[in-house]
């Protein structure tokens, strides 16, 4: 259990080292983004030696990074980020993962708690029965044959033209809810019956949607800014991302990437790692199919943030507007990018790998929205559903050392065998009722597996990369009702 | 000998399924994986659905072979909780899965599973077979 904390090198407090003597075949260090606490808890995982397997993708440049959420994945760690040479290096669907562009999008309201609390089992219920959320749950929305095609080529921009949402929501999102390469000819027939039926859904396991209450502000500025003003006012948190759709494109393109490794002669220390150059034909092919899968779950965020904007409406009756449903942002977390970044002082076309890692854009930057450029970009990171979630701001710091990313999330601490060993499902239903906490879930496994209990602190994660500089808290929420499939 | 375990794995979960050939190693595999899904003692044999895969080798077969259910899972809405191997070879599988449609109302639906990975993937043959698959949740 501590043999991990022998091997790392301590840089400073919230930095250590794998050097590449760890491990023939790195081709960089490692460096994971941790204090002292967090070094404890991810002692006994393997999530250290997938950091150091990641160092052997071909083309890997600065360090092979671990995000202060890291925790033990397949393949790459979660909360791993590592940038690749365009020119020269590989692009890894494992770098990814199966759930391509799973990410969080965050709305405002003028509501204040008082205004929701009397209200909130109504508000949860009737949410709960808007959303699909859940295994087996179907759609509302059903697309066929060319219409797919538009989803995958448009994203979220789809669902604002056929009147899921407006323009402003899709300035305020990564992308602006479009990854540009989509092609949908690079996506399986089977990608798509997978992905038809659940469109518009919000899925299970750690999917969730959450009315949270802001509790506390850290830069009342940039705050303000995102259409915070004050503790007390109530916003809406959606976490999904692209459902069997994105799990199907991942499958089929690791296949491809298995002969692809042995074609181009690359050496990995783990399967799920393949990989392929990505000026190849297989490389491309993947990126224009991720590309097409993180187009489905903008789309998908988008309807459902539609329906949250309905569901409101109809129980305050007032329009959305009315109550300042206003979009702050919404980020992707699992997802690969071609980014440009100063590397050894230049400027170097790589291909970002983001799993279980968030963008984090300072002020200034191109790929920030017009509102937020004097602040930076909103980073979006949800807690576990008995706490709390963070909203933070990209920082230069980002820029320099991890290819503008940060933490993603708390970060689970405990499997979910063991959380439902140890969990009843009424305990953690009377956690949740005594911390003041409404809740609708479609599995009671979810909410045993999702408990608190089973997560690091997100606040913990959120200090580090703060104290790191990779991103600047702005403000934290609670949740006071919960959606979960 | 259980048919089937499963390990523990912070954010997922893994599977070591056993038996007394690489057949039966990849029914339990299969039983095990559904068994996380749904309460299977609730699923009714009403549908036989023949499922075939290939693999370069027998150790990605396996996951090709999970990954195969998981798709019917999802775009056919279909749940198994009985399988038989027809054939199976190095770089081929086909088999008969035998379930329903799912029921959310009388499945007891439990853990999504997204899909079987290829991470610290194993199929040992020895005096007894034994295959470890670590799924994402």
């Amino acid at each position: 259990m501590s043999s991990w904390r022998e091997l790392l090198k301590k840089i400073d407090d919230y930095r250590w080292e794998i050097e590449t003597s760890y491990k023939p075949g790195m081709r960089v260090p490692g460096l994971l983004y941790a204090d002292e606490h967090m070094l404890e808890q991810i002692g006994g995982e393997q999530s250290p030696e997938q950091v150091a397997n990641v160092a052997f993708l071909p083309g890997i440049v600065g360090k092979s990074l671990a995000m202060p959420d890291i925790h033990w994945g397949y393949g790459f760690p979660i909360g791993g980020v590592a940038a690749t040479r365009v020119d020269d290096g590989v692009i890894s669907p494992g770098g990814v993962g199966f759930d391509i562009n799973c990410g969080v999008r965050l709305l405002t309201t003028n509501l204040m708690e008082k205004d929701v609390r009397p209200r909130i089992e109504e508000i949860v219920g009737q949410l709960f029965a808007s959303i699909p959320s859940g295994m087996g749950s179907e759609g509302r929305i059903r697309v066929k044959g060319k219409e797919m095609d538009k989803v995958l080529r448009d994203g979220a921009r789809w669902a604002v033209e056929k009147g899921y949402g407006d323009q402003e929501d899709l300035e305020l999102t990564e992308e602006n809810g479009r990854l540009k390469g989509a092609d949908p000819d690079q996506v399986s027939e089977k990608a798509r019956k997978r992905g038809i039926p659940q469109l518009g859904t919000l899925g299970s396991g750690n999917h969730f949607l959450e009315i949270q209450m802001v509790e506390e502000i850290y830069d009342e500025s940039a705050a303000g800014v995102f259409g915070v003003h004050q503790t007390g006012q109530v916003v809406i948190l959606i976490h999904t991302g692209s459902r069997g759709f994105g799990h199907q494109v991942c499958d089929d393109y690791l296949k491809t990437m298995g002969p692809a490794v042995r074609k181009y002669g690359i050496e990995l220390p783990d399967r799920q790692l393949a990989c392929a150059p990505v000026k190849s034909a297989e490389g491309q092919a993947y990126l224009a199919a991720m590309a097409c899968a993180a187009n489905y779950a903008w789309a998908n965020r988008q309807c459902i943030t539609h329906w949250t904007r309905q569901a409101l409406s109809s129980i305050f009756g007032r329009r959305p507007r009315e109550l300042g449903l206003r979009q702050v942002y919404d980020v992707a977390h699992n997802i690969a990018k071609i980014e440009e970044h100063a590397v050894d002082g230049k400027r170097l076309l790589v291909c970002v790998h983001r799993k279980g890692a968030t963008r984090a854009f300072p002020a200034g930057h191109p790929d920030v929205p017009e509102a937020y450029k004097d602040v930076g970009q909103p980073v979006l990171i949800p807690g576990d559903m008995g706490r709390y979630s963070y909203v933070a701001v990209g920082t230069q710091g980002a820029m320099e050392e991890t290819f503008g990313s940060t933490c993603h999330g708390a970060g689970r601490l405990q499997s979910r065998s063991k959380a439902r060993r140890e969990l009843s499902t009424s305990n953690v239903a009377d956690e949740l009722r005594a911390k003041g906490i409404s809740f609708q879930v479609a599995s009671k496994t979810a909410l045993i597996e999702e408990a608190s209990h089973a997560y690091k602190d997100v606040s913990e994660v959120v200090q580090v990369a703060d104290g790191a500089g990779i991103s600047r808290k702005v403000f934290r929420a609670r949740p006071i009702g919960v959606i979960k499939g | 000998m259980p048919n089937f375990e499963f390990t523990d794995h912070t954010a997922d979960i893994g599977i070591i399924a056993y038996g007394n050939s690489v057949e039966e190693v990849f029914v339990n595999a299969a039983r095990g994986m559904f068994s996380l899904i749904a309460d299977l003692e609730k699923v009714v044999e009403v549908i036989g659905h023949q499922v075939v895969a290939e693999a370069p080798d027998q150790e990605e077969l396996l996951v090709t072979w999970l990954n195969e259910l998981l798709y019917l899972f999802d775009a056919e809405n279909l749940i198994f909780s009985r399988f038989e191997i027809v054939d199976l070879r190095q770089q081929y599988v086909r088999a008969m899965a035998y379930g329903e449609r799912v029921d959310p109302s009388r499945h007891d639906l439990k853990t999504q599973v997204k899909a079987a990975t290829y991470h610290q993937l194993k199929l040992e043959k020895g005096d007894e077979f034994r295959a470890r698959i670590i799924l994402d949740i």
